[in-house]
């Protein structure tokens, strides 16, 4: 089958390799319909996280039909249309029966490659998505391998398109939970999302179908902005003004009463701070640039809550923590407990509040998905999100 | 459980001793190293300082140096580095805890079925039982197979069992499993401390971490896989999956 493999830092390439197959009876196999690029994979082209090995099958959002499952798969089968969460979750473990399918203690063959590294626990597994968090082929392939196919596929049954229910496998749910994770009081809350890619986008709506009274981005690209003003958000470029000064005007003073950092490790931002950051990760001292990190902290109103959909992998040095400490901040983070939130979301796009294609920009084969995962990086031609037809 | 096994009474001098498991903190050097080291120091020093080569010189010296070092202060900074941790009797002590999904007794019951260890810990090659409480050991070691004989020292159903290696053992060796019922509706929490004194003392304990033997990294995956198999009753893999290694010839 084809595969879009990773290759090295900042190479990626479209193969063949072989077909997956059942490894064990709880597995099944999916015919991928549609896959899409997400931001966090930039981390991985960038070379940011580490324990990626060369030949790894990337693509961490993915939906298909079920062609094969084995003798210990019970709901489904054959046949069946489905959405796959991006993370892997054994449903059997205590995370997983609260709900924290992202926490889930068994489903990472190599716990111990993270826990060296996260203090003695380890992440569940995710698709595509390095060896630290198992090592699992991804979905930007014409077949995937689905362990634990009785708990993460979830069977699409309205004849939505594909486009519609794609994002429910990571970054509508990772939107959402960002959003979820503020408390946001209905008509009184006022939410600043920094980042405008796609996690930031459904964020921001997410803020809204919450009833955030109003909703800020931040971002510079002028498309993402516009595509966040579409929806009726109020917007601000930090290129051109200064955020810090423009989110207390528009909150009166007070600060957002919550935000949400939709940007993670890899900020852009400027000043002595952003350069220093950049310079270290490139020396490989540090794993993360913080530009958004340190703004989310230093203009989040008292009480308030910061929310991070964004990904940070390692230390970081320079956080305003006074601030924070001084305003008795929340924080909130972590990867998406998407299992939970697909069925609820699946309602809310069935019942047309939200059409979640609104975010697609690009739309390719696989041949094509090296020359756009340098376009999404660049931020070139509009690109927002990019999804592919691995058979096209 | 029978009632009328004969179990070990603590307060039977006969008996073997439950054995310390506290730990004091690392690479307190024993006596007996401490004055081998002391000796090897000084001897290396001496012959650094006669050596007419001066790279020999600087490293027998250096070396020589070190080690008088260490057996002077009783500490073995490499030891320390490595975070080999010790108990009050100059055993390597490894320690480590995980929170099964299953009830107390249950999870007693497998470990008390001696014989089913070694599919647990891989590094087991076989237990044997020989009676109640005694049972022989064999394990894979870099050297070939070891093998000792070991007595249950102390067996609570559902709680505790404990366990020490008999006198003339290859390894000595002693450990306790502890069953806890872990707070809420989340199982039981399963504790293992074992102790065991390494062929060549703290020296011995720190060439075998540098050739990769990892005892605390054993345990903690030992006590990974039988969590994962008494809530799964399997293990995830993504051994045999597609890649692109496996066009290129290599393994997929
Ligand atoms: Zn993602
Ligand atoms: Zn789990």
């Amino acid at each position: 089958m084809k595969a879009i493999v990773w290759q090295g830092t900042n190479s990626v390439g479209v193969e063949t390799v072989p077909d997956p197959t059942l490894l064990l009876p709880t597995d099944a196999i999916v015919r991928v319909t549609s896959t899409a690029i997400c931001g966090s994979d930039l981390h991985l082209l960038d070379g940011v996280i580490p324990s990626m090995e060369k030949g790894d099958i990337l693509g961490h959002e993915f939906m298909g039909e079920v062609v094969e499952v084995g003798r210990d798969v019970r709901k489904l089968k054959v046949g069946d249309r489905v959405v796959v969460p991006f993370n892997i979750a054994c449903g059997a473990c205590d995370p997983c029966r609260r709900g924290l399918f992202s926490a889930c203690d068994n489903s990472n063959p190599n716990h111990r490659m993270a826990e060296a590294l996260y203090g003695g626990v380890s992440g569940g597994g995710l698709f595509g998505y390095s060896h630290m968090y198992g090592g699992y082929a991804g979905g930007q392939a014409q077949y995937v391998r689905v362990p634990f196919a009785d708990v993460g596929p979830y069977r699409i049954e309205s004849d939505l398109r594909d486009e519609q229910v794609l994002f429910l496998t990571d970054i509508f749910p990772t939107g959402y939970q960002a959003a979820e994770n503020c408390g946001i009081l209905p008509g009184r809350d006022v939410v600043a999302v920094f980042g405008a890619g796609p996690v930031g986008q459904f964020a921001a709506r997410s803020a809204q179908m919450l009833g955030a009274a109003n909703v800020i981005v931040i971002d510079r690209v002028p498309e993402r902005l516009a595509m966040a003003a579409a929806a009726g958000c109020q917007v601000i470029n930090y290129e051109q003004e200064d955020v810090l000064i423009a989110l207390r005007e528009a909150t009166g003073g007070r600060g957002p009463d919550h935000v949400i950092d939709a940007v993670g490790m890899e900020a852009h931002g400027h000043g002595p701070g952003a350069l220093v950051d950049t310079a270290k990760q490139r020396l490989k001292l540090s794993f993360d640039r913080i530009t958004a990190l340190r703004w989310a902290l230093l203009s989040c109103a008292k009480g308030g809550t910061v929310s991070l959909p964004g990904v940070y992998g390692g230390l970081i040095d320079k956080v305003p923590m006074g601030a924070a400490f001084a305003k008795g901040l929340t924080f909130k983070m972590g990867q998406t407990h998407t299992h939970r939130h697909i069925g609820p979301l699946l309602s809310r796009i069935e019942a047309g509040e939200i059409d979640p294609s609104f975010v697609i920009t690009h739309r390719a084969s696989l041949d094509q998905a090296p020359d756009l995962y340098r376009t999404f990086r660049d931020k070139h031609d509009g690109c927002v999100k990019v999804v592919l037809n691995p058979w096209a | 459980m029978s009632e009328d096994r004969p179990i070990p009474n603590p307060n039977d001098p006969a008996a073997l001793p439950e054995a310390d498991l506290t730990e004091t903190g690392t690479a307190h050097l024993p006596t007996l190293e401490r004055s081998v080291m002391g000796s090897v120091g000084v001897a290396l020093m001496g012959a650094g300082l006669r050596s007419a080569r001066p790279f020999q010189k600087l490293v027998l010296g250096g070396v020589g140096a070190g080690l008088t070092a260490m057996a002077a202060t009783g500490r073995n900074p490499i030891a320390a580095a490595l975070k080999i941790r010790q108990t009050g009797h100059g055993e390597v002590l490894v320690r480590d805890a995980v929170t099964v999904g299953k009830p107390a007794d249950v999870l007693y019951g497998v470990w008390r079925n001696l014989t089913g260890l070694p599919r647990l810990m891989t590094h087991l090659q076989s237990v044997e039982v020989l009676d109640d409480t005694q049972s022989r050991w064999t394990v894979q070691a870099p050297t070939g197979t070891v093998s000792w004989d070991a007595q249950i020292t102390a067996d609570e159903p559902g709680h505790r069992l404990a366990w020490a290696s008999l006198p003339g053992a290859a390894i000595e060796n002693h450990g306790e499993v502890v069953f806890r019922t872990a707070p809420g509706d989340r199982g039981t929490e399963v504790v293992v401390r074992l102790a065991y004194r390494p062929p060549g003392g703290t020296l011995g304990a720190v060439t075998a971490r540098l050739f990769g033997e990892e005892p605390a990294q054993q345990l903690r995956d030992d006590l990974m896989r039988f969590k994962r198999e008494q809530e799964l009753g399997f293990a995830p893999t993504t051994e045999g999956q597609s890649s692109g290694r496996a066009t290129h010839g290599g393994q997929a």
